[in-house]
C-alpha cells in the first residue's frame, strides 16, 4: 500500500472493539475478584468503586490492597503500587510516534485509559497499519476501551455488592496470591523475565525482616536490574 | 485493616494520580523524545520484578496458618503458576488454584 488509506474512523472503531473482546474474558471476572476481595478486607463500596474509577489498573490495585491488609504504611503502599505500573511509561513512550499529534485534551484522554489490554490492541494494530489516519488510529484506541472501561468499572461494582454477602470462610486470604501467581505465568516470556521473576522471590523472601515492605521494594530494583542484564547479555551472544 | 478513611482516600487518590502521570509521561509531556535504551530495559522487567516478591512471602508463610507452611497454600500456588505457564491463560489458572486450594484442605484438613 502507499500513501495514507483513505480515512474511515467507524470502522476503525469497531476494529478496536473486535480486537479489545477477548479481553474481557479476563477483564470481568477479574474486576469481579477484586470488588469482592476489596470489600471483604473492609473497604465500603464507594472505596472499592473509586479504586477502580480512579486507578484502572488492576495489578496495582490487588498489589493496594494486599499491602494494606499487611497494614504497610501508606508511603509504602504507594510506592509498591506505583511500581507495578511503571511499565505503562513504557506504553506511553511506544504510543507516543502514533498519537502524539493529538490535541492536549485528547491525549490526557487516551493516556488516562492506557491500560495492558488497550495498548497491545493498539501497538498491534499501528504496527501493522502504519499508514492508518490519526483520526483512526483515535478511533481504534476507543474501541479498545469502549467495553473494556465500563465492564471493568460495573463488574468491580458488583463484585462489591457480592463481597458483602460471602461469608468469610472461603479461604479468601489467598485469592490474592494466586490472581498475581496466575498472572505471572503469562508473563515469564523470556529467560530475562524468568531470572527477573526468581531474583524478586529470593530477595524478597531474605530482606523480609526489613520494615513495612521495604524489602519489596529492594527486592524489585535488584530484580529490574536483573531482567536488564541478561537480556542485553543475550542479546550480546547472539 | 486499620486505616482511617482518610488514609484510604489518599491511597485511592495517590495511587489514581501517580498512575495517571506515569501513562501521560511521554504522551503528554515528553513527546517524541527517547528514553536511554537502558531505561526501557529496565521498564520492561517492572510488573515481573514486583509480583513474584510480593506473593513469596504470602506463599511460604500465610498469615492465617501463623506463618507455618501450608500444604494446601502451597499446592494451590504451584499449580496456578504450571497452568499459566502452561497454557498462558490467566482465568485456567486462578480457577485451578483455587481448585487445588479447596481439593487439598478437603483431604488434609
Amino acid at each position: 500500500m502507499s500513501g495514507p488509506a483513505p480515512s474511515a474512523p467507524r470502522k476503525a472503531l469497531l476494529r478496536g472493539m473486535l480486537a479489545s473482546a477477548p479481553f474481557l474474558v479476563v477483564v470481568v471476572p477479574f474486576a469481579l475478584l477484586f470488588g469482592v476481595v476489596a470489600t471483604e478486607a473492609g473497604l465500603d463500596i464507594v472505596q472499592v468503586l473509586a479504586f477502580s474509577l480512579a486507578v484502572f489498573a488492576g495489578a496495582s490495585q490487588f498489589t493496594a490492597l494486599q499491602l494494606m491488609q499487611d497494614q504497610a504504611p501508606v508511603v509504602i503502599v504507594l510506592a509498591t503500587s506505583l511500581a507495578v505500573n511503571l511499565r505503562m511509561g513504557m506504553y506511553s513512550a511506544a504510543l507516543t510516534p502514533h498519537l502524539g499529534a493529538l490535541p492536549l485534551g485528547r491525549r490526557t484522554l487516551v493516556s488516562f485509559f492506557l491500560v495492558d489490554q488497550s495498548y497491545a490492541a493498539s501497538a498491534a494494530e499501528f504496527e501493522r497499519r502504519p499508514t492508518l489516519p490519526l483520526p483512526d488510529k483515535l478511533a481504534f484506541f476507543a474501541g479498545t476501551v469502549l467495553l473494556v472501561a465500563p465492564l471493568w468499572y460495573i463488574a468491580t461494582w458488583a463484585g462489591a455488592v457480592l463481597g458483602t454477602r460471602i461469608p468469610p470462610e472461603y479461604a479468601l486470604d489467598f485469592a490474592v496470591p494466586i490472581t498475581f501467581i496466575s498472572m505471572l505465568g503469562p508473563m515469564l516470556r523470556t529467560w530475562a523475565h524468568v531470572a527477573a521473576a526468581l531474583t524478586s522471590v529470593v530477595a524478597a523472601l531474605a530482606l523480609s525482616f526489613m520494615p513495612y515492605g521495604s524489602g519489596l521494594l529492594v527486592a524489585a530494583v535488584l530484580a529490574m536490574l536483573t531482567g536488564a542484564l541478561v537480556e542485553l547479555w543475550q542479546e550480546r551472544r547472539a | 485493616m486499620t486505616y482511617s478513611d482518610l488514609q484510604v482516600w489518599a491511597i485511592i487518590l495517590g495511587l489514581g494520580l501517580g498512575t495517571f502521570a506515569i501513562r501521560f509521561s511521554f504522551l503528554g509531556l515528553i513527546g517524541s523524545r527517547t528514553l536511554p535504551p537502558f531505561a526501557l530495559r529496565l521498564l520492561r522487567y517492572t510488573a515481573v520484578a514486583v509480583i513474584p516478591g510480593l506473593v513469596a512471602p504470602l506463599v511460604a508463610w500465610p498469615a492465617i496458618t501463623g506463618g507455618q507452611p501450608d500444604p494446601a497454600r502451597l499446592t494451590a500456588a504451584a499449580t496456578a503458576l504450571a497452568l499459566g505457564l502452561i497454557f498462558r491463560n490467566v482465568l485456567l489458572a486462578i480457577f485451578g488454584g483455587i481448585g487445588a486450594l479447596y481439593l487439598v484442605q478437603a483431604l488434609v484438613g
